[in-house]
């Protein structure tokens, strides 16, 4: 074990893989300056210019060019820097990447890792501050990560990068500086195994990506007033642990899902619809309201899904109270 | 500001009348008053910025915060030649060109603040100000995002049958982005009324020019489709307003866009947060002390006979609206929460 931040967990992930596989490199802006948030500090210097790539400010091209490389088998690792900035490269992912090994009848893969930074930090405003998992979840064909610990960013992305298929790896900006212990070796996690953060009998919570450290803030305030509230970290959202989800729901009765994401058609709604399915829980999401996001502290605070507001909802959940 | 020699043979796609604009040829300059006034609002936009600086670190302005010190005489040479009703439009970057158009000092710096007094109410803040009144149309976030905007703005004069024009600004490296492209061809078949300015300012966060272009001349960026463009000495605000000129003319005159592109430099960083390890410090301390704006066009007022007393008084009065922002952007209120609710598609 050794403490690591989220940020060196994904740079050492990285750096492992391309030491391990010739066939990985990584293209985007500024990557041989060490990248915006210095995620890639260094791998220039190890890896040389041309698997530590530069690219111009050319998102839709950067992400076709990877698909085309990923078609010929080698394992691009895009930076986006901005989950916002990827949105310009949307046709690349979302009708190209995701649709050629299906739609070619299995004769093309596209082992692609596009990296795309999410999240609300410090100010950053409408078009900086997004929360997208849920359009990528929506798509056949892609694989949706959103790691919340560094241990986890680091198996995350190693497993990403030997993913056959296209993945998008959305890593919190905010938790870059989170500290953690991570497992030494070459230790990879599985695709769609959440992990029970807090166990607990009373009621369930799920969530993912930084909004999992908020739960369990309210999880520990929700202890102190007696309350055992299971804590879920999804860890990837396509494909997604149903089973633990589920089994955890139908054993405490009732399932509160909570993401930063809007929460008018986030992925909340998929789980707590599927929960609804199979289940026999009291069931309730918590997300932002649908505004863009401000920059002001104050309207920024406000969509923000905070601690007082997860113990409310567990407190209804658990007293049986009408929900609103 | 010298041409690389092959665009000479490629020239064809130039419009033969600007073919030298602010190249330092024999350009009709200001007048001595409007060179004054091109002063004046340089200065009152590098004090704004300095002051945004101030405030920044003082830790009143939050997140993204670029500043514009250095390119000032592109935006002032460029509004010079322009009127009323015309359209701006640009980047994230957008300090200079809102004071540029008139937008009031007040309500850019509240902005910067995050406070209700601010032109987006505190919902923007520093990357994303508007102004209706002023023509100004954003302040985006989203690199080359303004570039199609630009020259949507532009079809409408058209469609309108109005004679107004459209200025798209863009940086040297938002210059890759593919819409870029697309909209030049757009706007060479349409006829379109749209000037693309090009900021070069040598650099796109860290990554200089010629490691990101492989065009070593973006005048020619328009050149498949016929769009003339010229190179402009954008640290020159009189070789600035010449070019303009000749581009709002031909914009005008209906002859479809144009290009400009315009070779200035940043003093600061990318943005409040760049340790700037991308160039020397001698590189900046040469372009400040040998190719500044401001210090070109007090030489030259100088030799007009302009006294110490007068650049006194534009210096007290430009202190004194930058004060008064800065005053305002910390006590005007913070927004209300119920703002978050107003100016969105349907409450929900
Ligand atoms: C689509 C997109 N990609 C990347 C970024 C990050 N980014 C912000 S500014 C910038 C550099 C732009 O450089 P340039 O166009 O030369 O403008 P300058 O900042 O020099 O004025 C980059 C890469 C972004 N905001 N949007
Ligand atoms: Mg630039």
């Amino acid at each position: 074990m050794a403490m690591m931040t989220y940020l060196d967990a994904a740079r050492a992930a990285l750096a492992e893989e391309m030491r391990r596989d010739p066939t990985v490199w990584a293209v985007g802006e500024d990557l041989g300056r060490g990248g915006v948030f210095s995620q890639y500090r260094g791998l220039v210097e190890e890896f040389g210019p041309e698997r530590i790539s530069d690219a111009p400010i050319s998102e839709a091209a950067i992400l076709g060019a990877a698909v085309g490389a990923a078609m010929m088998g080698t394992r691009p690792v895009v930076e986006m820097r901005f989950s916002d900035f990827a949105l310009c490269a949307v046709d690349e992912l979302v009708n190209q990447a995701a649709k050629a090994r299906y739609m070619f009848g299995g004769q093309t893969r596209v082992p692609l890792v596009v990296r795309e930074p999410m999240g609300m930090w410090r100010s950053s405003a409408a078009q900086h501050s997004q929360s997208l998992e849920a359009w990528y979840a929506h798509i056949p064909g892609l694989v949706v990560v959103c790691p919340s610990t560094p241990a986890d960013n680091k198996a995350l992305l190693k497993a990403a990068i030997r993913s056959d298929d296209p993945v998008v790896y959305l890593e919190h900006k905010h938790l870059w500086p989170l500290e953690g212990e991570v497992p030494d070796g070459d230790h990879v996690l599985p695709f769609g195994q959440a992990a029970i953060v807090t166990p607990g009998s009373d009621l369930t919570i799920v969530s993912w990506s930084a909004q999992v450290h908020v739960c369990a803030d309210a999880v520990a305030t929700l202890a102190r007033q007696g309350v055992k509230a299971e804590l879920i970290d999804l860890r990837t959202l396509w494909p997604w642990d149903k089973e633990t989800v589920l089994a955890s729901a139908a054993r405490t009765g009732r399932l509160l899902i909570v993401h930063e994401a809007v929460q008018a058609g986030g992925f909340g709604a998929e789980i707590a619809a599927t929960a609804a399915e199979h289940i026999t829980a009291r069931i309730r999401r918590l997300g932002a309201p649908r505004a863009p996001i401000g920059y002001a502290p104050p309207l920024e605070d406000a969509v923000r899904v905070q601690a007082p507001a997860i113990v409310a909802a567990a407190l209804g959940l658990v007293n049986g109270r009408q929900l609103g | 500001m010298a041409q690389p020699a092959d665009t000479k043979k490629r020239g064809k796609a130039r419009a033969p009348a600007t073919k030298n604009a602010g190249l330092g040829g024999n350009q009709p300059g200001l007048t001595k008053d409007e060179l004054l006034r091109g002063y004046r609002d340089m200065l009152l936009i590098r004090r704004f910025e300095e002051k945004a600086g101030q405030l920044y670190g003082m830790g009143l302005i939050g997140g993204f915060c670029h500043l514009y010190i250095g390119q000032e005489a592109v935006v002032v040479g460029m509004q010079m030649a322009l009127g009323e009703g015309d359209q701006v439009i640009t980047s994230y970057r957008d300090h200079g060109h809102m004071l540029a158009t008139g937008m009031e000092a007040r309500g850019v710096m509240a902005e910067l603040t995050g406070r209700a007094g601010g032109y987006s109410h505190g919902k923007g803040g520093s990357m994303h100000m508007f102004s209706k009144e002023k023509n100004f149309f954003g302040g985006h976030g989203i690199v080359g995002a303004q570039v199609s905007l630009g020259t949507g703005l532009a079809f409408s004069n058209r469609y309108r049958g109005n004679d107004r024009v459209c200025v798209t600004y863009f940086g040297d490296g938002a210059a890759n982005q593919g819409q870029v492209f697309e909209s030049f061809n757009l706007a060479s078949l349409m006829k379109l009324p749209c000037i693309y300015v090009i900021e070069n300012n040598k650099y796109g966060m860290g990554t200089s020019v010629d490691r990101a272009t492989a065009s070593r001349d973006l005048s020619l960026n328009g050149a498949p489709w016929g769009m003339p463009g010229v190179q402009v000495d954008g640290m020159d605000v009189e070789a600035m307003h010449a070019a303009a000129l000749a581009a709002v003319a031909h914009c005008r005159a209906g002859l479809g866009p144009y290009l400009l592109e315009v070779q200035t430099y940043r003093y600061r960083g990318h943005s409040m947060s760049d340790p700037g390890r991308y160039r020397s410090r001698e590189e900046v301390q040469n372009m400040r002390s040998t190719r500044d704006c401001i210090e070109g066009a007090r030489h030259k007022l100088e030799s007009l006979g302009i006294e110490e007393a007068q650049f006194r008084e534009i210096d007290d009065s430009v202190k004194r609206i930058v004060q008064d922002a800065a005053d305002f952007a910390q006590t005007s209120p913070e927004p209300d929460v119920s703002e978050l609710w107003t100016d969105i598609l349907l409450e929900g």
